[in-house]
């Protein structure tokens, strides 16, 4: 049997355990679904595959069990499914299914349609993001929260986008009865103190989640008509150095970040190791090789960045480093708790 | 009379109207809403007819026109006194018949319930209102049980249809003006509502007694006491005094009454630092009892209008119209634990 897997990964399938057989995997960007494409779903998996589904974790589907003699098949039945999430195909013909995998799909929680803490739309704004970056080779994680709940755990992708929102106060609608200054406390960060039988918001420790909004029984607080996110850069998982994605700007506007997503793609494509195994190298390596200040020289050019925002210096990278488990092997813990070094070893 | 007049004949009354009045009536805030890319509708002064939110119901209520969350009553410093400035203009204000019916209750209490207030007074004299009819029941109203979905005591109604104002206008002053405006003289009367979705009956027999009931026992756990229910009435009168100084010598200021909610902590605090109904079951006990017992006993008449904001807003889904419709069966219970004594 001959198959090119490159192209058969590129094309969104998958090379399995079984010879001969694949899976096909289905990006839903922002998460969200009409719920008719379900049953097309059903009916690739039960008509191809195995007449199962897997739900991946950044929000696709995977269709397993599907021989490779059906695959064209299956882009052909996958063709609406790519038209009703809205995935470019820019470079191929309809009907030849999903034209790039390396950019992962762009996930995000369920946002402002329908949760009380989330600050913006965040499926719109996933939908908005991939269409800029898709279809790309490149192995990129873009993820969307709607608050510093952070349920869609943003530090886990390249580029992290938690929703924020700056509180605006209107003193003659706040009858003093302290409900934010507790459910800031309670909840976040403790940036309110009554002054005066008002609150006092420190701009410095507010994230921006907007609990002193949703508390207040008068609307005192209500939301900033612009949207802000906080910006986190290159979480990653995997076998030598996982890390979660570190702080990098507070109150960023949209604009900019659709920009910092543009350059960092170019940055990535610049600085990639060409040699890197299946052509993927996580951003966050390569900012380890190239150094910090060279990526930000790439990330911020042309980005506009609101009055408000502010940059982090420096980003404060850190992480579990399984490599470093070697020099540590002749230690263990003792019963009682402290370490003991064997150095026979 | 009754007028039908045209967005511009509209518009130039109001324009009439400001020369003697500021003007009040529910407005939608875009964006302003609690969660995000949501509108609030509240109320406020507006500048134009097109700034009146005539079809959806006010989150807050009229009462906002003469009693504000927050209000500077007067300035301080060490042997002066001076009285925050009253309003430069009288007020009108557009509302619904139960909020029409809630100022008579608001009246009640600041200016026939001893000596009036100052305060309220200078705002509430001129004041001059404009009945918004009702075509269709809100959500959550119970006007209809209440008696308070006919008020008429009204100086001008209006019906917005389709840009048409239908207009019943027993002011003498604004009826010439209409006419002079060229408003068409039609027969029309303001739309009611006569059959809400929820309907309330208050027990004949209902005493204090009912406060021993298991009933108000839920509200320990599943009431927040944050007091939006009380924010949002339009019967709700009580404030707490603020001395706010502007400096830390305490000799310059400013005295503030703000509205006071009787399930928000704090409200029974006594000097000495006891505090009288700690749980929310007790404080929803109290309101639900003033609202549709202790008024009437007083003033032979219900508080509670049956506008529903109580019920709109709750972020706990707790239903005012659902506990008055229990408290038959809380005073069956009370009484049964009392014959079992």
């Amino acid at each position: 049997m001959d198959m090119n897997t490159k192209e058969l990964k590129k094309n969104a399938f998958r090379v399995t355990k079984v010879r001969g057989v694949t899976s096909s995997r289905v990006r839903v960007p922002g998460g969200l679904l009409k719920a008719e494409y379900l049953g097309k779903i059903q009916k690739i998996a039960e008509t191809y595959g195995n007449g199962t589904v897997n739900l991946t974790a950044r929000q696709g589907f995977e269709i397993p069990g599907i021989p490779f003699e059906k695959i064209p098949e299956v882009n052909q039945a996958l063709q609406e499914i790519i038209d009703g999430t809205g995935v470019n195909q820019t470079g191929k013909e309809r009907g030849e299914g999903y034209p790039a995998s390396g950019t992962r799909n762009v996930s995000a929680c369920v946002g402002n349609r329908v949760c009380p803490y989330a600050c913006y739309d965040t499926t719109a704004l996933a939908q908005k993001i991939e269409k800029v970056i898709f279809p790309n080779d490149l192995h990129v994680k873009v993820v969307l929260t709607g608050c510093p709940n952070d349920c869609q755990k943003v530090r886990m992708g390249d580029i992290g986008i938690m929703g924020m929102t700056e509180p605006q106060f209107d003193p003659d609608r706040c009858v003093s009865c302290g409900a934010c200054i507790k459910a800031c406390r309670s909840k976040s960060v403790d940036a309110l103190t009554s002054v005066r039988f008002r609150p006092e918001r420190d701009s410095y420790k507010c994230i921006g989640c907007g609990e002193c909004i949703n508390a207040c029984p008068d609307l005192a607080w209500t939301r900033s008509q612009k949207k802000y996110f906080r910006v986190t850069l290159l979480g990653r998982t995997g076998k030598k150095n996982p890390r979660m994605g570190v702080d990098f700007i507070k109150w960023a506007d949209e604009d900019s970040i659709i920009q910092i997503i543009k350059n960092t793609y170019e940055y990535t494509r610049h600085y990639i190791n060409p040699d890197s195994p299946g052509g993927k190298e996580h951003i966050g390596y390569i900012v380890d090789r190239t150094g910090t200040e060279e990526f930000l020289r790439w990330a911020l050019k042309d980005v506009h960045l609101p009055d408000i925002a502010e940059v982090y210096t420096p980003l404060n990278w850190n992480g579990v480093e399984y490599a470093h488990n070697k020099y540590f092997g002749n230690q263990r813990y003792h019963e009682n708790g402290t370490i003991v070094t064997d150095f026979s070893k | 009379m009754g007028y039908i007049a045209d967005t511009s004949q509209f518009e130039k009354l109001f324009s009439y109207w400001k020369e003697e009045y500021e003007i009040w009536a529910p407005r939608r805030f875009q964006g302003g809403g609690r969660f995000s890319d949501t509108d609030a509708v509240r109320y406020a002064r507006v500048d134009s007819p097109s700034e009146i939110e005539f079809e959806e119901k006010s989150a807050y209520s009229w009462k906002e026109t003469v009693f504000p969350p927050s209000e500077t009553l007067f300035y301080f410093s060490q042997n002066h006194v001076e009285e925050a400035e009253a309003p430069a203009k009288k007020r009108l204000v557009f509302l619904r018949s139960c909020d029409l019916a809630a100022v008579r209750r608001m009246d009640q209490i600041y200016l026939k319930n001893g000596d009036p207030d100052y305060y309220y007074a200078r705002k509430r004299d001129g004041l001059a209102f404009v009945l918004i009819g009702c075509p269709h029941t809100c959500e959550n109203g119970f006007c209809v049980s209440m008696g308070t979905n006919a008020s008429d005591n009204y100086d001008m109604s209006v019906d917005v249809t389709d840009g048409a104002y239908y207009i019943d206008c027993p002011q003498e002053d604004w009826s010439r003006k209409l006419e002079e405006l060229g408003a068409a003289p039609a027969e029309h009367k303001p739309s009611r509502v006569t059959e809400n979705k929820v309907s309330v009956r208050i027990p004949d027999n209902l005493t204090y007694e009912v406060g021993k009931s298991t009933m108000w026992n839920q509200y320990d756990k599943r009431c927040i006491n944050c007091g939006r229910c009380n924010f949002v009435c339009p019967t709700c009168t009580c404030f707490t005094m603020q001395d706010m100084y502007y400096d830390a010598d305490g000799k310059v200021g400013e005295r503030r009454r703000v509205q006071a909610s009787c399930m928000v902590d704090g409200y029974t605090d006594v000097a000495g630092g006891a505090s009288y109904r700690k749980k929310n079951g007790q404080r929803m006990r109290f309101k639900t009892l003033h609202k549709v017992l202790d008024f009437r006993e007083r003033f032979g008449y219900q508080m509670c209008v049956g506008c529903g904001r109580c019920d709109d807003i709750c972020p706990e889904y707790i239903s005012f119209s659902h506990i008055i419709n229990h408290l038959e069966e809380g005073m069956k219970e009370a009484q049964a634990d009392d014959n079992s004594k």
